[in-house]
């Protein structure tokens, strides 16, 4: 099924070649005639290589699972953690679902706007942080919580939240 | 009977998620017991432990298992990790603390259920859980526990797999878990055909909860019948119930199914921060219908919290003192739904909007009253027309919100404004550091 030898186009083909070997690993996973199980491990294991989830990325996915592109597309445009833009350094995710807000969530949000100068969600203009609030994590007795680059943080504050940001240059 | 811990006796132990430590404290032996029984026999110690679905259903596992068609091959086994229910916090607990006790589960069920392939579904968020079940699964691999011989001895080849999802609130729905777990989007399947008969590939697949398996070896190695002795009625065991809001000592609490919601709240998890009286508390999860702070001295069994005009779902319980906006609460619980509909049926994608919409025009003061009645009546719209049971669990918040709190949201329509200003959510910094502490979880 790999019919492309180097990569897909406008992506470099070492990485590329990292993606196939990672990918076959990935695959163990799943029966031999089940490839396309492995879309999202897939797609995010290109999100880690290329930086973000890019329709040639999607492409290269599509390819080597065995299916169509529409199906990658499908998929990096419905699942939040697969980023179909390129986004920030670190990723900072801040659950205000319920009961972080309770323990304020919401006023951590807040305060890391105020803190990277955003509006609302998006980037900072250094490139550093992207920062967008996050719905229910599964941390709600250790609220509140938030994901740095997809680590989890609890039992936050505002001075650990400083430390947190100041450890991720 | 009610200091039986089955869950969470290891928890806290130091390396309590090695092979090691599971195996000193007696573990896999309820799967090596199992290899001895007839699979049959195994299937009916469930089925009279009265274990009940903790993901949210509570649908009586025993009999979920026996709707497998007699011969049709493969099955699959698919565990439902994907714990996104906002206030549930529990499944995490037993995978960070004892993955091997839900290894062992796993294997009991396949093994009891001929089933070869099993995949634990997880949510992306939980990286650290998937790498906790990771390497338990390796240690078990290299053990010889599961793989070609089932514990080295019984003909039976095993495996187990971790799928990290990424990002989806309805891929703890279990149909929309399969095809999320088939490389698509979550999009729920019309039931019937139920997972059971066509599930993961088109195969017979059962999907049950992280916590529902974790029982699986105490009920072998014990008995059903000492099981079901711990909970009540047609409800056996205990169960992690999660309390988290405004309460001293928030955490996971494992308890008999039937324990008391307001002695669990005011005892175990320290009664409210500052003393303050309790408006309201969600007994199941955000889409379990609210309960007024006069509501709450009620056991949690499933049928007994029905009873009572809520659910005990996931078991997770959030606390609201009396200084809560009510309105701003629900506002939140409603954007979530919102975010979280897959767009697959039209009540629940626009719905869900609109209750969204209309929740913040009443809490910053640009609704009238006649849009409190407007709300009620999308809610209605969505309730019973969508494929899957998100469209329930958005409306009932908004239903059960406008029933017992119904004032509030009129006040705000008439002042044009919420009466509670800025002060209506969480806690101030100060408190907060004040209740921050070790992690709780049990006893």
């Amino acid at each position: 099924m790999t019919t492309h030898a180097g990569g897909v186009e406008g992506l470099p083909r070492e990485k590329v070649e990292q993606f196939d070997r990672e990918l076959a690993e990935i695959l163990k996973r799943y029966p031999p005639d089940r490839k396309a199980s492995a879309m999202i491990p897939a797609l995010r294991l290109g999100q880690t290589l290329f930086g973000y989830v890019s329709p040639a990325v999607q492409a290269l996915a599509a390819d080597r699972l065995g299916t169509s592109p529409s199906r990658a597309e499908e998929v990096a445009s419905f699942y939040v953690m697969l980023e179909t833009h390129p986004f920030g350094r670190h990723l900072v995710e801040v659950c205000t679902n319920v009961s972080c807000s309770l323990t304020g969530g919401d006023r951590l949000y807040a305060y890391l706007k105020q803190k990277l100068a955003l509006a609302g969600a998006g980037t900072t203009a250094d490139g550093r942080f992207t920062l967008r609030e996050a719905e229910c994590l599964g941390a709600c007795g250790t609220a509140p919580a938030m994901l740095v680059d997809e680590e989890m943080y609890e039992q936050l504050t505002q001075q650990k939240v400083d430390k947190i940001l100041g450890e991720h240059p | 009977m009610s200091e039986t811990l089955v869950l969470s006796a290891r928890w806290g132990k130091p390396n309590s998620a090695s092979l090691e430590s599971y195996r000193a404290d007696g573990g896999y032996a309820a799967l090596d017991k199992a290899l001895g029984m007839e699979p049959s026999a195994i299937v009916e110690e469930v089925k009279k432990s009265n274990l009940r679905g903790r993901g949210g259903a509570g649908f009586a596992t025993g009999l979920k298992w026996t709707f497998l068609p007699k011969d049709v091959r493969p099955r699959y086994l698919t565990v439902n990790a994907d714990e996104s229910e906002p206030g549930t916090f529990k499944d995490r607990y037993i995978i960070e603390h004892d993955p091997h006790m839900l290894v062992e589960g796993i294997a009991i069920t396949c093994v009891a259920l001929d089933i070869h392939l099993a995949y634990i579904y997880i949510r992306g968020e939980f990286a650290k859980q998937a790498r906790a079940l990771e390497k338990a699964i390796a240690e078990a691999r290299a053990a010889g526990i599961i793989g070609p011989k089932v514990l080295g001895k019984k003909d039976f080849d095993l495996d187990i797999h971790v799928h990290r999802g990424a990002g989806a609130y309805i891929c703890g729905e279990e149909s929309a878990l399969l095809e999320s777990l088939e490389g698509k989007k979550g999009y729920p399947r019309l039931k019937p055909p139920f997972p059971a008969v066509v599930g993961l590939w088109g195969k017979p697949t059962i999907i049950n909860n992280v916590e529902t398996i974790a029982n699986i070896p105490w009920i072998v190695r014990n008995g059903g019948d000492a099981f079901a002795a711990l909970g009540v009625g047609k409800s056996g065991g205990t169960r992690l119930f999660g309390v988290s809001g405004h309460v001293n000592r928030p955490g996971v609490y494992e308890k008999p199914v039937h324990y008391n919601l307001k002695k669990l709240i005011m005892e175990d998890a320290g009664g409210v921060v500052g003393g303050r009286a309790i408006k309201a508390v969600i007994p199941g999860g955000s889409s379990s219908p609210v309960l007024r702070g006069d509501e709450i001295d009620i056991s949690l069994e499933f049928d007994a919290v029905k009873a009572a005009g809520s659910m005990s779902g996931s078991g997770g319980v959030i606390v609201f003192d009396e200084s809560t906006c009510m309105v701003r609460a629900l506002a939140r619980i409603a954007k979530f739904y919102a975010e979280e509909s897959c767009g697959q049926c039209t009540p629940c994608r626009e719905g869900t909007h609109w209750m969204e919409g209309i929740l913040e025009r009443i809490e910053h003061g640009h609704a009238s009253v006649a849009d409190v009645a407007k709300l009620e009546q999308v809610a209605n719209s969505i309730a019973g027309n969508t494929i899957c049971a998100l469209g329930d669990a958005a409306a009932m918040p908004v239903q059960s919100f406008l029933k017992k709190f119904r004032h509030e949201f009129l006040e705000h329509a008439e002042l044009r404004r919420c009466p509670h200003g800025d002060h209506g959510w969480g806690l101030t910094q100060e408190t907060r550091d004040a209740v921050a502490g070790p992690v709780r979880y049990a006893r």
